[in-house]
C-alpha cells in the first residue's frame, strides 16, 4: 500500500467520447486513500461512465488513471483482473445474480476465487450479512428483497473479499428516507471500520454532503469544482452554487439545446 | 436508390460484423472448457435445467412423429405388399432425418429461447457487468457450461426422440393396423446399420447441438440490454437456428448418403 498522502485512484488528463460526444475533456481528480470522496453531477455527464473507466471495463481516449498506483488502462486482462479483485462495485441495481439466494450470492465471490471450504465460507458470509443487517435474510431470493436490502446484500457480496475500495454508483436513488440513511450509515461504516477507499456517485447532495470528506462536481466534461461540502456551498462557483442549492436554471442549463421556442410554435401553425 | 444501396452495404457490414462477434465469442466458449472439466457440477445443473426443459416436448413429439409415420407408411407399403418393411421405414426416418432434425428445432424453440432470455436479462440487469467487476469472466462463468449443456443433451433428445417415435409407429403399426411384430422388430434390426445410420444421425445431432447453443448464447450475449433488445433477440435465435438445422440438415445428409 502505498502511504496515506498518495491518493488511492489518481485521475489525470482523462478524455472519453461516445461516438461524436466528448463525454470527459481532460479530468483530473484524486481519490484520498481511506476517505469517502462523492462524485456528482446531472444526470448523463457520465458518472457511471466514470466508474467503469475506474475499473477498467471501458479504455479512455487519452489520459492515466492510477489505481493503487498501477495504470489501469495499460493492463493485461488477467492483471485487470488481479486488480479487480481488491476493488468492490455496486451497481446501480444491485445486479444480484436472480438465480440463487441471498447467500449464494455472497459466497459467489470466494467460492469463484478461493479454495476455503464449505464451512469457513459460511462463516464469511454469515459475517458480511450481520454487517448489513441481513443475517435474517440469508435464504432469500433476489427478486424477494425490496430495493433497498438487494443494494445492502450487494454491498456485502462487494465486501466478500475485503477489497482496498469500494465504488457505489447512486446507491441512494429509490429509497425512502429510513432506508437511505440505513445506506449512508453503512457506507460510512464499513469505510471507516475496514478501511476502505470509497467512491460515491451520487444526485442526492444533503446524503453526499453528509457522508463524503471530499466532493467532485462533473458537468459538461469537466470538474466544474471540488472541495469538501462546506467549501462548495461557499465558494464563489456558479456551478456549485446551483447543484448544491438545488437551482433549475444556472450554468446547467433546464432546456435540451433546441432552436428558437417562438420558430418552433410558428413551423407548426403555419402547417 | 442510392440510399438502397448504402442501406444494402450497412446491412452487410452489420453481419459481417455480427459474423466476427459470433466466431470470437465461440473462440472465447471454447477456451473456457479446459475450466469446466474440473467444475462438472455446474455443467450437470446446466444439463438438468436446459435437458429437462426440453424432455417432455419431445417426448410428447416423439411418439406423434410416430405415429404418423407409422400410419402413412402404412398407407403406402401395403399398395406393394410390404407391410412387413414398416419397422424399417419407421425406425430409418427417424434415425437418420426426423430425430435429428425436428428435435434440434423444438430445442431451438424451447431450449434456445430460454437460454437467449435469460443471458440477455443477465446483460440488461448488468449482472454479466457485475461478475466482470468481481474479476469472473461472464463468458466462461456463464456462456460456456450453457453451451456444453446443450452439445450434450442435444444428441441425448434425438435419441430420445428416435426410440419414443419407434414406440409410436410399433403402437399404430403393429397394435392398431395388424403388422406382424416379429417382422417389425427384425427387419428393423437387421436393416438400420450402426455405422451408416446411428452414427450418421448422432454426428447430425451433434452438429445441431453446438449451432443452436451457439447461437442461442450469442444472441443473449450479443442483445440490446433492454427489454425490448432482449426479445427482439429471443425471436432472432429460434428463426436463425431453426434457418441453419434446415440448411446444415441439407449439406449434411448431401455428404453422408
Ligand atoms: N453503451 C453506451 N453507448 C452509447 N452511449 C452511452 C452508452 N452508455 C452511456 N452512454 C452515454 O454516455 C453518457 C454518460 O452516461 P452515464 O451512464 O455515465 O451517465 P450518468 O452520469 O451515470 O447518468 P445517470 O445519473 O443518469 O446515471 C450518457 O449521455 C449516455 O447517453
Ligand atoms: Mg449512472
Amino acid at each position: 500500500m502505498t502511504d496515506s498522502a498518495e491518493p488511492l485512484v489518481e485521475i489525470r488528463n482523462l478524455s472519453f467520447a461516445r461516438g461524436d460526444r466528448m463525454i470527459f475533456d481532460g479530468i483530473d481528480m484524486d481519490i484520498q486513500q481511506g476517505k469517502v470522496t462523492a462524485i456528482m453531477g446531472p444526470s448523463g455527464t457520465g458518472k457511471t461512465t466514470l466508474l467503469r473507466l475506474i475499473g477498467g471495463q471501458i479504455k479512455p481516449l487519452t489520459g492515466t488513471i492510477k489505481v493503487d498506483g498501477i495504470e489501469v488502462t495499460e493492463l493485461s486482462r488477467s492483471a485487470l483482473f488481479q486488480l479487480r479483485k481488491r476493488m468492490g462495485m455496486l451497481f446501480q441495481n444491485g445486479a444480484l445474480l436472480t438465480d440463487m439466494n441471498v447467500y449464494d450470492n455472497i459466497a459467489f465471490p470466494i467460492r469463484e476465487h478461493t479454495q476455503l471450504s464449505e464451512k469457513v465460507i459460511r462463516t464469511l458470509v454469515t459475517m458480511k450479512l450481520q454487517v448489513v443487517g441481513l443475517r435474517g435474510a440469508r435464504e432469500l431470493m433476489p427478486s424477494e428483497l425490496s430495493g433497498g436490502m438487494a443494494r445492502r446484500v450487494a454491498m456485502a457480496r462487494a465486501i466478500a473479499l475485503d477489497p482496498m475500495m469500494m465504488m457505489y454508483d447512486e446507491p441512494f436513488t429509490g429509497q425512502d428516507p429510513i432506508s437511505m440513511g440505513v445506506l449512508v450509515r453503512l457506507i460510512r461504516e464499513l469505510n471507516d471500520a475496514l478501511g476502505l477507499t470509497s467512491i460515491v456517485v451520487s444526485h442526492d447532495i444533503e446524503e453526499a454532503s453528509s457522508i463524503a470528506d471530499t466532493i467532485y462536481l462533473l458537468s459538461g466534461g469537466k470538474v466544474v469544482a471540488h472541495g469538501s461540502a462546506d467549501n462548495l456551498r461557499e465558494s464563489g462557483s456558479e456551478w456549485a452554487k446551483q447543484f448544491m442549492n438545488g437551482l433549475p436554471d444556472g450554468p446547467v442549463p433546464f432546456h435540451y439545446p433546441a432552436n428558437d421556442y417562438a420558430e418552433d410554435l410558428l413551423a407548426g401553425a403555419k402547417k | 436508390m442510392l440510399d438502397f444501396i448504402q442501406q444494402l452495404g450497412r446491412s452487410g457490414f452489420d453481419f459481417f460484423q455480427r459474423l466476427g462477434r459470433a466466431n470470437i465469442l465461440f473462440a472465447h466458449i471454447l477456451g473456457g472448457i479446459p475450466g469446466m472439466l474440473v467444475r462438472i457440477p455446474l455443467v450437470i445443473q446446466q444439463i438438468l435445467s436446459v435437458g429437462v426443459l426440453s424432455l417432455l416436448i419431445i417426448l410428447v413429439s416423439g411418439l406423434f412423429v410416430g405415429m404418423v409415420l407409422g400410419l402413412q407408411g402404412y398407407n403406402t407399403l401395403v399398395d406393394f405388399g410390404a407391410e412387413e418393411s414398416l419397422g424399417v421405414m419407421v425406425a430409418l426416418s427417424l434415425v437418420r432425418e426426423l430425430g435429428p432434425v425436428v428435435s434440434a428445432l423444438l430445442f431451438a424453440g424451447r431450449a434456445g429461447s430460454a437460454l437467449t432470455a435469460e443471458i440477455g436479462l443477465m446483460k440488461a440487469t448488468e449482472q454479466l457487468s457485475a461478475m466482470e467487476m468481481m474479476a469472473i469472466d461472464p463468458i466462461r462463468r456463464v456462456l460456456t457450461p450453457r453451451f456444453l449443456a446443450g452439445f450434450i443433451s442435444m444428441p441425448l433428445l434425438a435419441a430420445i426422440f428416435s426410440a419414443v417415435g419407434v414406440l409410436g409407429g410399433h403402437f399404430v403399426g403393429v397394435g392398431l393396423l395388424g403388422v406382424d411384430e416379429g417382422a417389425y422388430w427384425s427387419q428393423m434390426q437387421d436393416s438400420v446399420d450402426l455405422y451408416d445410420d446411428i452414427y450418421n444421425g448422432v454426428i447430425k445431432s451433434l452438429v445441431f447441438g453446438v449451432v443452436v447453443t451457439w447461437i442461442a448464447v450469442f444472441e443473449g450475449y450479443d442483445a440490446v440490454p433492454t427489454s425490448e433488445g432482449v426479445s427482439r433477440a429471443t425471436t432472432r435465435t429460434v428463426v436463425h437456428s431453426s434457418l441453419a438445422v434446415l440448411g446444415l440438415d441439407f449439406i449434411l445428409t448431401a455428404i453422408m448418403f
